[in-house]
Parts: structure tokens; sequence; C-alpha cells
């Protein structure tokens, strides 16, 4: 059989659910026997890749670079999964989403509480814009699998890829499905 | 004492006349979801998760409310209302900010078990993500409307069990609020008598003993029930 083209993505998270998918410890041996890893933000490749089989997407959707890569994964990706309680809901990320907009944050963060020449970031086309409301990743693209959890455990995230690795992505259930 | 008998999934059932719908299907074992019920509270039939389809009436009814009759045939599990119950419980995460992560309730919260139960794998709705308060002026417990999905136990507990009335709801529809006294700061409220008997009924991290973090609040529900069992019965049994 040949390898699965596996690609990891890094949106709005705290890179938590990598870490729990490094968890998965032994049968990380065996998933590198079956699975080609395309790209991650654990591997040093530049531009995500076509044709991919199934890309894992952690974080949530929070500023404009966000949108541009979740189009290009969709386009390139057979099975796109929302890895993580950020992606399946939006989660810590979008706490902010109460306050209306970006701004009252960009002010807190760089203005208020900064020792040091206060300012806001800005740069086009090298500091993406954030957006005004964080959201799941299924509002922007069509997700077909959801791996929730804060992070998800090494167990849940393994019962997933067995899941794909027999071709059958039926989606979790029970206690796999609780959220935080 | 009169016997009714009716028919729930299928399943043959005898049932005491003042039992509800819901009071016979959990003897018989079987399972209807409910939210704002709390055995020890009167019944309400605010969420509507306990829905029932009975037979010769076109709405649907909420178990908990609706007393059984002879001769009723109910169905409890269709794929309706599993629909249903599934979208209830993604309104209920979509309206309020309900960030499991961060929460005092996460892994002791009702609203996160029913969404394992009815097997919400993400929430189809738009988020309304609305401003929402927390009030930490008691000195002993805070209110975290964020978490609040307006079940009114604690308007329950606090009237029926405690005799306070220090909690009611204001607003309509998604600006509704649960309330001390007249929309006071709680540590202000001159009614709280501070039992904490809404701490143990709050079915999320909503109300919360103050000082727990992340995950640490656990709720001795038995202990409401057995007050109202001591004070109805004058049985003291757990």
């Amino acid at each position: 059989m040949d390898h699965i083209r596996l690609a990891t993505v890094w949106l709005g998270g705290c890179s938590g659910c990598h870490m729990s998918f490094l968890d998965l410890d032994e049968f990380l041996i065996d998933l590198a026997m079956k699975v080609e890893v395309v790209y991650s933000p654990i591997a040093d490749i530049k531009t995500f890749p076509e044709n991919v089989d199934v890309t894992l997407v952690e974080g949530a959707v929070a500023n404009d670079e966000h949108l541009h890569q979740l189009a290009l994964i969709r386009r390139n990706s057979r099975i796109v999964i929302a890895f993580g309680d950020c992606a399946v809901t939006g989660n810590v990320p979008s706490m902010r989403n109460p306050l209306g907009s970006a701004l009252p944050v960009l002010n807190r963060s760089y203005k208020e509480i900064a020792d040091i020449n206060p300012q806001i970031p800005s740069n086009d086309g090298i500091v993406p814009t954030l957006l005004d409301q964080v959201r799941p990743i299924h509002d922007i693209i069509k997700v077909d699998m959801f791996l929730p959890g804060c992070p998800p455990s090494a167990a849940r995230i393994r019962a997933a890829v067995e899941q794909l690795l027999a071709g059958q992505a039926t989606g979790l259930s029970g206690s796999d499905l609780r959220f935080g | 004492m009169a016997v009714k008998t009716l028919t729930i999934d299928d399943q043959l059932i005898s049932a005491r006349e003042e039992q509800t719908v819901l009071e016979a299907a959990r003897e018989a074992g079987i399972s209807i979801p409910t939210l704002c019920e709390l055995h020890g509270l009167g019944d309400i039939g605010a969420c509507r998760l306990c829905l029932v389809e009975v037979t010769g009436i076109a709405k649907l009814q909420p178990a908990c409310t609706t007393r059984v009759a002879e001769g009723m045939v109910v169905v409890t599990n269709s794929q309706r209302l599993q629909n249903y119950r599934r979208m209830i419980v993604e309104l209920l995460f979509a309206e309020r900010n309900h960030i499991c992560a961060v929460c005092v309730a996460n892994g002791h919260c009702e609203l996160q078990d029913l969404g394992l139960a009815v097997g919400m794998d993400h929430v189809r709705y738009e988020y309304l993500s609305p401003q929402c308060q927390v009030d930490l002026s008691h000195e002993r417990f805070g209110v975290d409307h964020n978490r609040c999905v307006l079940c009114m136990r604690c308007v329950r507990a606090c009237d029926e069990i405690e005799g306070a009335h220090t909690w009611d709801v204001m607003g309509r529809g998604t600006a509704s609020r649960v309330i001390t006294d007249l929309k006071q700061p709680w540590g202000e409220s001159q009614s709280c008598t501070s039992c904490g008997k809404c701490v143990l009924a709050c079915p999320t991290g909503a109300i919360f003993r103050r000082g727990s973090t992340v995950s640490e609040m656990e709720r001795d529900r038995w202990q409401l029930d057995f007050i109202v069992t001591a004070r109805e019965k004058k049985q003291w049994i757990i």
C-alpha cells in the first residue's frame, strides 16, 4: 500500500494538540510505516503541498493568513480534520469575540501594558491582520471529521487516526466527543 | 393509589397516577435526557430536552411535566427527537460563551455530558459571543453569566428549598439573565442566606465556589435531595 500523505497545520492555537500528537509515543513508529508527513510545523517544509490525503488542522481562524491557508488546505486535501477544541469551537482564542473587534485586544496588548515604545505592529504582507471574530474552521471550509479536546488525548487522536488508516472515517463517539 | 398503564418505547409500563412520563420511564429503565430537571425541585419543562412524542397529540410534550395517562403511547427516542435534542444542545453552546477548557466545571458539567449524550461533535450554529458579566461580589460564591443556560435550578432551589427567593430572571430571549434580588451585586443581596443551595443545583460552571479553578467545581447534588426527602417524608436517608 502507498503511504498516506499526512499534513498537520497550526493556526490560532497553542500547539498543545501537536504536543498531544507526539504523546502517541510508540504508536508514532507504527504510524511512520504507514504515513508520509508532507507538511507540518514540526517538519521543515515551507509550502503546503498538493495531493494530500489527510490534513489535521489545529487552532482557530484568527487572522487573514489563516483564511488564505485554509482555502489552500481544503483545495489540496482529501480529508480535513478539525484537530482540537480551537479548530472545532474557537475555544480560548475566541474568548476575545465578545469584545466585538480585534482593536481592544491589540490596544491592551501593545499599548496599554507596554513598557516601552507602545504601538500596534502593522506591516502589510508580513504581519497578518487579526480578524474581528475568531471562528472555528468549519465556518470557513468543509470539515470531514471533528476531533475535540483541549488537547485531545493521545488515545483519542489514535482512535481517529486508526479510523483513517482503516479507510473508514466514520467520526468519533461517546466520551471521545467531550470538549475541554 | 390509582395505577395507570401506558406504553413507552414499546414497553408496557404501570405507573402511579401522580407520576410524570419522565418518572415512569426512569423507573422502567428508559433514559430520557434532561437538563433543567433536578430531583427535589419542582419541574418546569424549560430546557425542552426531555420532549417526547405522545400518540394523538401533535405537539411534542416535555416528559418532566406530562402526567401519565391510561393507554398513553409514548416514544422517547425517535430520529426526530434525537435531531431536536442535538439542536437544543448546540443552541445552548452557541448562545453564551461555554469555553470548556477553562471552565471551573470542566469534566463535571451536565451541559458537557449532554453534548456526549446527543453525539454533538461540533456546533453547527453561529456563536453569538455575547458580553456577559462575572459577579464575584459574594464572599464565598461567584456567578459567571458566560456559562449560564437559564435552567432556573438556582431560582427554584433558592425559592422552594431555602425559601429566600434571592434568585430570579430578568430580560427576555437572549438578553435574559439570572439576577440576585433586584439585580444588585450578589454580595450586597439582603435576602441571600449564603446557604449555597444554588451552588449545589447549578448544572454548569455558572455558579461556583470562589477559589475554584479549572475542573475543580464538583457538586454534592444529593444534598438537595436529602433535604427535600427529610422535610417531606421525615426520612433522613441518602
